[in-house]
């Protein structure tokens, strides 16, 4: 069986998308292929900068023959039926056969497709996977309309067996097919005849290209490690860059040079990001230090002189770098130093977002709210407003201008020259944490509550100018937010009100949308300070009412209406988003859908901790029973209710108990209920949860003995009133008729 | 080829290198064009004539002015006004990464000892409505030019599609000639009776330009100059094609894209002052795109474009 190679061999593709087109062009054409009926083996892709290339091993050489038979119209249809059939299925009218069925002579023809020669097959395949390649960017070139990467020079395409090697035969848009490659565009110019796969891999290994992005990054990360080690110093890991240099080069050449001493006292992270992002250094580090002393680059060659002039070149690039980054840091610090108020000036001229105004607003607002958080997480309310105002400043700084990524930890550096504490620095790094579902979750309170604010501020601005998520679309990230104030709220135990907070926050967007209507900013001015008071926003709404008159109520009515929905939709963002988080740590969606039901569902903990203990009760036999009992006692009451029109909720009494098992249950809920209430009080769900399954054999057995629709109406309604008492007992710990099965 | 492999003596040598290079190559070697420019991409010999079906090769020096990039004449490369060389071919031969790579050896860069890198590196010019897929161009990690295949300009598909080289002049002659900084380097041969540096020439013009850029251009005066020049470029393209004295058919594309330049310019300007917001900016250069996207549609319809009567009725 034959064994076919595949290189498409362009000028440089970029890095990024390397790994992704081998895999692209591995799937498209064996895809073809076993379509067209050639099965093989094993496919393997691999690719450089320069080409992507794809082994296909043991491949069929030629598609098997095949006979297919299509039913056709009944026989003396119209003529015109039949042709069309006998047209449809390639077949002359006396191929035809004729076969009884349970309808009647039904006309069959056996179409026989012969098998295809590989060759044939691969060629329609491989032009078809050129001309449809999924590239994230494709260009044209010259005169040619053919679109790829970048412009396609040559296309290897070869079956090789036992006799020799083939040269598959295809022409795209005047690129023919050959048995031919390159090697290293400047250490083996010159084109390469090959034969096959071991070959062309050995062919191209002595021309300095390695044909394995894997193999190209396990040498350069082997021989970084070991340069570095040989001085006694690490290489700051980074898979990412790895990858990425790897696909920069088809000779990796590991070099490493010295960072000179100017720039050593630079933050290493600065170091760091500057090497990697301008120049895709590795940074190396003197573990006993834990400086960046030295940088490692790769390079694509071997030179005369080992790489001296390539290093001294790339050394010069890195000191102009580290030059301007070091300028940066000194302007920086002497802003700080200063205290950095040109930075906060500075960000009333940043926009944030057109319809939420400035950076500078924003922070109002973020101080604001972190300033009504501080007491609920133990933190100084100055100390947190202070760490507010401080954690964005950075942005205006020039290091961070330059580079972005470094935003939150230029702040924590420039905070004690500024004259902050500790606690203000950590907030303005870990006030954007946590970023992603595996980020660390701040703990320190002035971070946790400025992280809470700038998120709750980010969430409730989008919400106010209705610009919420929809579908895959979440540009301004409020799904990470979310989640983030989630995990803020559920690793630290927080208990707040996420209603009020949203309420108050809304407020204050309002109030920053309407500066232009001055009594109407005044009028919720009012409100925000009500809420503050109230905490409810109906309590506050009618206080602030009462101060006002007529006019204004136009204002009022506006808000009343709008605010508390927007508030909710947010609740129920929320809601779906913790749903997604606890779904993840294997609680059920109606476990949560029971708990949300109940009152106090704005405050997380207390949530979660509910559905967690109601999560390790179901998974309990007496759980489980329960709830099959209540559900049952639910939809007994609920039948009886409807059919009766009232509510039975009140009145049973135990004197009415016929049977044993009835006035068993009298006694049990007696005790439950004098378990539960206090429980429930202390929200201690577990205990309260246990009283519950104490429910479960007392109502078992009450319903194997009891009829409930008896006749005496006065036991009826006694039963009825009995069952009430479940659903109202359980019905406090939480909605179990959400609960499924 | 021995003469190209030593090394150059002063920036002068560099340019002419080039020069000698590309004509050698068969491109028409023209002058700078007479406008302030941000690139040498504005030059009409890039942006018009990337445009049509007609094939080109020109290349050329282009000054180029980015007032906000003004230090001075202090840091050591970061310059007000500086020199792009430009080289443009449509259509793009197969070659043309050869071809470049043979210019850097043109100006003393030995192949054998450094390591050139084609990293990606898409390019876009907003202002110009232009996009296009390349690299910049590592040698030993420090970016010596932009190389990039045309795919659009002024909202047209290139057709065929252009091969555009811009080297930045200045920082890869500091490289090839080995100086720190911009102003020490040798513009002329070093023993040349009167030998000027970059900084003799131009150190004092970047103090007078940042200043006046910065802090002394009249900002009522550059923003009257932009709008005047956005009514003249549409004024001219409203003209019918068929001049009423000649009888001829002149599209005034040139003329038109000449004030699409000096917008641009003037918004440069006006960014420099520190007039235009955040917001206002994307609005500017949404103003000076639809000027050079009405430029491009009128260039098209000339013969240099390749437009011909009969293709018109047909």
């Amino acid at each position: 069986m034959p064994d076919l190679l595949i290189e498409l061999f362009s000028e440089e593709i970029p890095a990024r998308m390397q790994t992704r087109a081998a895999e692209d062009l591995k799937k498209l054409v064996t895809d073809g292929l076993v379509e067209a009926g050639l099965t093989y083996a094993g496919a393997a892709a691999l690719s450089t900068p320069r080409r992507l290339t794809l082994a296909v091993e043991g491949l069929l050489a030629q598609s098997p023959d095949t006979c297919e038979e299509r039913k056709g119209p009944k026989v003396g249809a119209p003529d015109k039926a039949i042709e069309g059939f006998l047209r449809g299925a390639g077949v002359t009218r006396d191929q035809l056969e004729e076969r009884e069925t349970p309808k009647g002579a039904v006309y069959y023809a056996a179409i026989e497709k012969k098998g295809r020669p590989a060759a044939e097959i691969i060629a329609e395949v491989l032009e078809n996977a050129i001309r449809n390649f999924p590239w994230p960017k494709s260009m044209r070139w010259g005169s040619g309309s053919l679109r790829w990467v970048r412009p396609l020079h040559s296309i290897l395409c070869i079956l090789s067996d036992e006799a020799g090697a083939t040269v598959v035969p295809l022409d795209v848009d005047g690129i023919a097919s050959g048995d031919t490659t390159e090697g290293h565009r400047f250490m083996a110019p010159g084109r390469i005849a090959v034969t096959g796969f071991a070959d062309y891999e050995a062919k191209l290994k002595a021309a300095k290209v390695i044909l394995s992005p894997a193999e190209r990054a396990d040498h350069i990360w082997a021989d970084a490690q070991s340069a570095a080690f040989a001085q006694g110093l690490e290489i700051v890991e980074d898979k990412g860059l790895l990858a990425e240099v790897a696909g920069l080069v088809e000779w990796p050449v590991v070099l490493m040079g010295d960072i000179a001493e100017d720039f050593i006292h630079l933050p290493p992270e600065v170091l760091q990001t500057s090497m990697k992002e301008h120049q895709k250094f590795f940074s190396v580090k003197n573990p006993k230090t834990d400086r960046i002393e030295k940088f490692i680059t790769v390079a694509n060659r071997e030179t005369a002189d080992h790489g001296a002039t390539i290093l001294a070149g790339n050394q010069k690039v890195l000191f102009a770098r580290l030059a301007d980054a070091k300028f940066f840091w000194e302007n920086d610090i002497r802003v700080a130093e200063a205290g950095g108020q040109p930075w906060l000036d500075s960000l009333g001229n940043v926009t944030f977002h057109n319809k939420l105004g400035t950076q500078a607003d924003r922070i109002d607002r973020i101080a604001a709210m972190a300033r009504a958080l501080a007491p609920s997480v133990n933190a100084d309310a100055k100390l947190t407003e202070k760490a507010a105002r401080w954690a964005k400043a950075d942005l205006s700084s020039e290091m961070v201008y330059e580079f972005p990524e470094l935003q939150g930890l230029m702040g924590k550096y420039y905070a004690a020259p500024a004259g902050y504490s500790a606690e203000v620095a950590d907030a303005a790094l870990e006030h954007y944490s946590p970023l992603g579902p595996s980020d660390d979750v701040p703990s320190a309170p002035v971070s946790v509550a400025v992280a809470m604010a700038d998120k709750l501020d980010t969430l409730t601005g989008f919400w106010a100018i209705d610009e919420k998520p929809t579908g895959s679309k979440d540009p301004f990230a409020l799904r990470r937010a979310a989640l983030g104030v989630i995990r803020l709220v559920l690793d630290n135990n927080l208990r707040v009100e996420l209603d009020k907070l949203f309420d108050a926050q809304l407020l204050r967007h309002e109030i920053a949308l309407n500066e232009d209507g001055e009594s109407r900013a005044a009028l919720l001015r009012d409100l925000d300070n009500e809420i503050a008071d109230h905490g409810v926003f109906g309590a506050a709404i009618r206080t602030v009412l009462d101060h006002f008159d007529g006019d204004l109520s136009k204002h009022l009515a506006e808000v009343k209406d709008s605010l508390p929905d927007v508030s909710s939709d947010l609740l129920s963002f929320f809601h779906d988003r913790l749903k997604v988080y606890l779904r993840d740590k294997g609680i059920r969606h109606d476990v949560i859908d029971a708990c949300l039901a109940m009152p106090g569902n704005d405050d997380l903990t207390l949530l979660v901790k509910r559905a967690e203990a109601l999560a390790t009760f179901l998974s309990t036999e007496d759980g489980e029973n329960l709830i099959q009992g209540v559900k049952r006692a639910s939809n007994i009451l609920a039948q009886a209710e409807d059919k009766d029109g009232v509510e039975y909720s009140y009145g049973a009494d135990v004197k009415f108990a016929e049977d044993d098992s009835e006035k068993a249950l009298f006694t049990a809920l007696d005790a439950a209920e004098a378990a539960i209430t206090p429980a429930m009080e202390g929200e201690d769900f577990a205990a309260a949860m246990t009283a519950m399954a104490a429910l479960r054999a007392p109502i078992d057995a009450f319903f194997e003995a009891v009829q409930i629709n008896a006749d005496n109406q006065v036991i009826r309604r006694n039963r009825l009133n009995l069952l009430s008492r479940i659903r109202m007992i359980c019905g406090g710990v939480a909605d179990l008729s959400r609960i499924e099965g | 080829m021995a003469e190209t492999k030593t090394k150059p003596q002063c920036f002068q040598e560099i340019i002419l290198r080039l020069q000698n290079y590309w004509a050698e190559k068969g491109c028409a070697v023209m002058q700078p064009y007479d406008m302030e420019v941000g690139a040498g991409t504005f030059h009409p010999a890039t942006t018009l004539r990337s445009l049509g079906s007609q094939p080109w090769a020109a290349a050329y020096v282009q000054p180029s002015r980015r007032p906000t990039d003004g230090r001075y004449g202090e840091n050591p490369n970061r310059l007000q006004h500086y020199y792009q060389y430009q080289v443009l071919i449509k259509p793009s031969p197969p070659n043309l990464q050869d071809l470049y790579l043979g210019s850097l050896e043109a100006i003393g860069i030995d192949m054998d000892l450094h390591d050139i890198r084609f990293v990606e590196d898409d390019w876009e010019s907003p202002t110009l409505g232009a996009w296009g897929l390349g690299w910049e161009v590592w040698c030993d990690g420090m970016e010596v030019s932009q190389f990039t295949y045309f795919q659009q300009v002024g909202g047209h598909d290139c057709k065929p599609v252009s091969g555009e080289l811009t080297y930045g002049l200045e920082r890869l002659a500091m490289y090839v000639l080995g100086v720190d900084h911009v102003m020490d380097m040798p513009f002329n041969a070093p023993d040349a009776p009167i030998a000027l540096t970059y900084g003799d020439v131009f150190k004092q013009t970047e103090e007078e330009y940042a200043r006046w850029n910065f802090d002394t251009a009249n900002t009522d005066v550059l923003l009257r100059h932009f709008e005047e020049a956005e009514e003249e470029c549409r004024m001219i393209l409203d003209q019918a094609y068929d001049d009423p004295k000649t009888g001829k058919r002149i599209i005034m594309a040139h003329p038109a894209y000449d004030q699409c330049i000096k917008a641009s310019h003037l918004f440069n300007l006006l960014d420099a002052r520190g007039v235009i917001s955040v917001t206002e900016r994307q609005a500017y250069i949404g103003r000076v795109r639809a000027l050079a996207k009405l430029c491009a549609d009128a260039f098209v319809q000339t013969a240099a474009a390749g437009w011909t009567p009969e293709g018109d009725a047909a």
